[in-house]
């Protein structure tokens, strides 16, 4: 298992640095530059803004200096935001996004498996249609057009919650909490029943319950773990995605998390932001990835990962 | 049985989607947010009694995006402008109704050939931690300003003081800016030519002084809150980024004893439906903004609340010059912009009460009356007509007509617009116009650079109140003159204007120079701007304005009438009120 994380791990770096590299000359190439605005400015103080950030060095110079910059973990300074380092913004806003991700994904773990499984046992019944049909409109309906009509019902007509903004409270975490969850408990809810499914289909569950297993144990124990495993790959990339927050639900609510700075650092042409929420959304990815297959060994007894090279 | 649930749902979907339309909830807002404020009999100073105002003077204000920098020599746009104008004061500030009066300087003297302006900052003025404000400060954030090195975005704006325009352009030391302290209290500036307008930029961040040792001591860390030092009515107290901002009252500010509001909130939103729905929601007395489609549901709903000013500032389009086809086509642009039904656009467009405007300076400036060109009072069948016939002269018609490409940034108010505008082109002359959506950066390069552009959509709020911010835009080499306008008559003419100390000459020349642009048809002018925003009723003490400026200081809370329903904070009774 060591040899294979330490493998694992060593194949993220290639990975990142070809990352770094394509996302940092992609953004390069947009036209304009980030202290473009309507009111232009004079060319010898656009001279020396460029010179302040290394604008005016050949682009090959600037990728050297800014893979420098990232060994020793400095993001460099905000092209827009300009008090604040990409450090500090990205050190503000994460806690935020990781917040309420995490929140999400616990409620659609919680609510989306049960429910999966459930509807599984109830294979073609009514109450399975019922569920997979709910699930299917939590998955059809965007969370552009969910999260107004929370605010709508909740805040502005029943006053029962805030109507967006952020503090660390539970009153205005709810709503953002609800709609990240919702089509990730749809997901998870018709994954978990489809696999849930096809395992009590198979001959080790036939054996169980021939042996005379008491069906709780056999629900528990033979079948939901092994149909888990879709359910933990379909995880990996989607909490990659959610803790590093959501752009429509950031901007609907009014939420200080990171997941706007994919958009508003493209658009503002702040190159640093844009390279450092890509580089942690990778990181992210490599890392629950990597989780996903440990978790993988430990669900199933028949993967395991080093004993070729044992 | 499947159908049948899935009609129930469909059914509950629909409900739920109900609400979204505003105009089913009319009774439901929250209690308190319309109530009516108490009547009360103002004081002597025409502020309110005590027993009028709420027990809670905190104040929320929506603030469109999160200011870049609140460093007020960097900062750029109206958001953080908003900000830095409760945090930091110049030598001169507003009134509510927009009035250039006295700030940290107590009064000033003008030199009689208009050069020389010496200002005595007042005895009072202070920093927030207490230090006294003193000319030096003036004199070393000045000179910041236009230290290229500083990259101060509106350096421009110090551009009359003597050696300014050298110092930015690296000719000349920093030390030869026309500015100096004369004594600890008096500031003196030396201009390159007289400026009438010049105490009106005293009111714009980039003259607000800085703070010398926090700067040397932070660096670019000296806005954070704990650290930044201000000399405005309100200090920062808290920082979120995206969240909010929030200024406390600065208890050394000089006239802190008539400052009625304890705290200000800004919330940034990046979605103008979300700062509506926290209005709703009462969690806002002050938006930046409102809904443009909601205009007809806010009039008949929440009319209390709506407030639509003009604003100053123009929305027109304008065409390259440098290009066929309209380079040295005249007639074939004055034949577009007659084309165009100013009325329509305002009443069934934009709909939110713009003026419809044939001229390119707006109106509510106190000396100046726009040029208004013959057309303007015409109906609008005649200038359709006379657009015909200059469409033929430029040599089009309906079997071989124009394509043109009409440019806009991609905002939806722009697109209906344009596509408005595209309409009515092709109605009136049959023109096939191209409409071209581009994203803000990739667009303002294209215009910067004028080799794709044909026609485009711009738009400008006038710096300074003074008609000179317009017309400066079209010197042959302003930075911003996008269509590339070379005139040497009236580059000549914007020096004349620039020199003329006599003011009523001065008017005169500027409103020749802009009848010289519209007569050139540079631009195609089409309505001016209104700033509109929803205000809690209770929220009082300022004033509608042409230069949009509101001050956190004038303003004050009012209890509710106690006869309708009364919020926590304010319950206590009103009678004495």
């Amino acid at each position: 298992m060591l040899t294979y994380s330490l493998k694992r791990l060593a194949s993220a770096v290639p990975t990142l640095l070809l990352l770094i590299t394509v996302a940092f000359f992609l953004i390069r190439i947009a036209p304009g530059g980030p202290f473009d605005s309507e009111r232009a400015l004079p060319p010898e103080i656009e001279a020396n803004l460029a010179a302040k950030y290394h604008l005016d060095e050949p682009l090959v110079v600037q990728y050297a200096r800014y893979l420098w910059q990232i060994v020793r973990f400095d993001f460099g300074p905000s092209f827009h935001y300009l008090d604040w380092s990409i450090n500090d913004l990205i050190a503000q806003g994460a806690p935020v996004s990781f917040t309420l991700g995490a929140l999400a994904l616990l409620l659609a773990l919680l609510i989306g498996v049960p429910v999966g499984a459930w509807a599984a046992l109830r294979q073609n019944r009514a109450s399975d249609y019922t569920v997979m049909s709910v699930a299917m409109i939590g998955i059809s309906i965007p969370n552009f057009v969910m999260a107004p009509l929370l605010i709508l019902l909740f805040a502005v007509i029943l006053g029962w919650l805030p109507a967006g903004g952020w503090a660390f409270e539970p009153s205005r975490m709810v709503l953002p909490v609800i709609t990240l969850a919702l089509p990730m408990i749809a997901y998870i809810a018709r994954i978990t029943r489809g696999s849930m499914i096809e395992v009590l289909h198979s001959s080790f569950i036939r054996t169980a319950r021939a042996k005379g297993m008491p069906e709780k144990e056999v629900l528990i124990n033979h079948a939901l773990r092994p149909a888990l495993l879709p359910v933990i790959s379909y995880l990996g990339p989607a909490a990659a995605g959610i803790l590093t927050g959501s752009v429509v639900v950031e901007r609907i609510f009014t939420i200080p998390g990171i997941g706007s700075y994919f958009v508003q650092g493209a658009l503002n042409r702040d190159y640093t932001l844009v390279m450092g929420v890509v580089i942690l959304y990778g990181v992210l990815i490599i890392a629950f990835n990597f989780l996903v297959d440990l978790l993988y060994a430990w669900l199933d007894p028949r993967i395991r990962y080093d004993e070729a090279s044992a | 049985m499947m159908r049948r649930l899935c009609l129930i749902m469909a059914l509950s979907l629909v409900l739920i989607a109900c609400g979204n339309d505003p105009a089913s909830d009319t009774n439901s807002q929250p209690v308190g947010l319309m109530a009516e404020p108490v009547p009360f009999e103002p004081t002597e100073s025409g502020r309110p009694p005590l027993s009028a105002l709420a027990a809670e003077q905190i104040v929320h204000r929506g603030n469109a995006e999160e200011p870049q920098t609140l460093d007020p020599h960097l900062a750029q746009g109206v958001p953080a402008a908003t900000i830095l104008r409760d945090l930091f004061e110049g030598l001169a500030t507003t009134e509510p109704d927009g009035r250039i009066v006295p700030g940290s300087a107590a009064h000033w003297d003008i030199s009689r050939d208009g050069l020389v302006y010496t200002f005595y900052i007042d005895q009072d003025s202070r920093w927030s931690n207490g230090e006294s404000l003193t000319a030096h400060d003036f004199v070393w954030s000045w000179k910041r300003v236009v230290d290229p090195a500083t990259g101060a975005s509106s350096a421009r704006m110090l551009a009359p003081v003597s050696n300014a325009e050298a110092i930015l352009a690296g000719e000349m030391s920093v030390d030869a800016l026309g500015v100096a302290a004369l004594s600890e209290s008096s500031f003196q500036v030396t201009l390159e030519s007289p400026t009438p307008y010049f105490l009106g930029l005293l009111t714009h961040p980039t003259t607000y002084p800085v703070h010398r040792p926090s700067l040397e001591a932070y660096g670019a860390a000296h806005v954070r809150p704990g650290q930044l030092v201000s000399n405005g009515a309100y200090s920062l107290s808290d920082w979120q980024v995206r969240a909010f901002i929030e200024l406390v009252r600065n208890p050394h500010y000089r006239q802190a004893d008539e400052v009625i509001v304890e705290r200000v909130l800004y919330y940034p939103f990046e979605d103008e439906g979300t700062e509506f729905n926290r209005f709703r929601a009462g969690d806002l007395h002050w938006t930046y903004q409102v809904p443009s489609n909601q205009f007809r549901w806010l009039q008949a709903n929440m009319s209390e609340a709506l407030q639509v000013t003009p604003w100053f500032g123009t929305y027109f389009f304008g065409f390259n010059l440098q290009q066929p086809p309209f380079e040295g086509n005249l007639a074939l642009r004055q034949a577009l912009n007659l084309a165009i039904d100013r009325n329509i656009l305002t009443s069934r467009v934009t709909r939110f009460g713009e003026i419809p405007t044939y001229s390119l300076i707006p109106p509510g400036l106190p000396d100046y009356t726009p040029f208004v060109p013959e057309e303007a009072a015409w109906t609008q069948a005649e200038r359709e007509a006379e657009s015909r016939r200059l469409y033929a002269r430029a040599g089009y018609s309906q079997d071989d007509p124009l394509t043109v490409e009409l440019r806009y940034n991609s905002s939806e108010n722009h697109r209906r617009v344009a596509v408005a505008v595209a309409a009515m082109w092709k109605q009136v002359l049959g023109v096939q116009t191209r409409l071209i959506n581009e994203e803000f950066r990739v667009f303002l390069q294209n215009r910067a650079m004028g080799r794709v552009t044909e026609v485009f959509r711009a738009g400008w709020i006038g710096d300074y109140q003074d008609a000179f911010t317009f017309l400066e835009l079209f010197h042959s080499e302003h930075a911003r003159n996008d269509s590339g306008y070379n005139n040497p008559g009236y580059d000549r003419l914007l020096e004349q204007i620039a020199a003329e100390r006599i003011p009523a000459l001065r008017r005169n020349l500027m409103v020749e120079a802009e009848r010289m642009l519209l007569a050139d048809q540079v631009v195609l002018p089409t309505f001016v701007y209104v700033s509109k925003r929803l205000v809690n009723p209770r929220l009082k003490g300022w004033q509608e304005n042409v230069m949009d400026h509101h001050l956190t200081r004038h303003m004050y809370l009012l209890k509710a009438r106690s006869s309708s329903p009364v919020p926590d904070e304010v319950q206590e009774s009103a009678e004495d009120g």
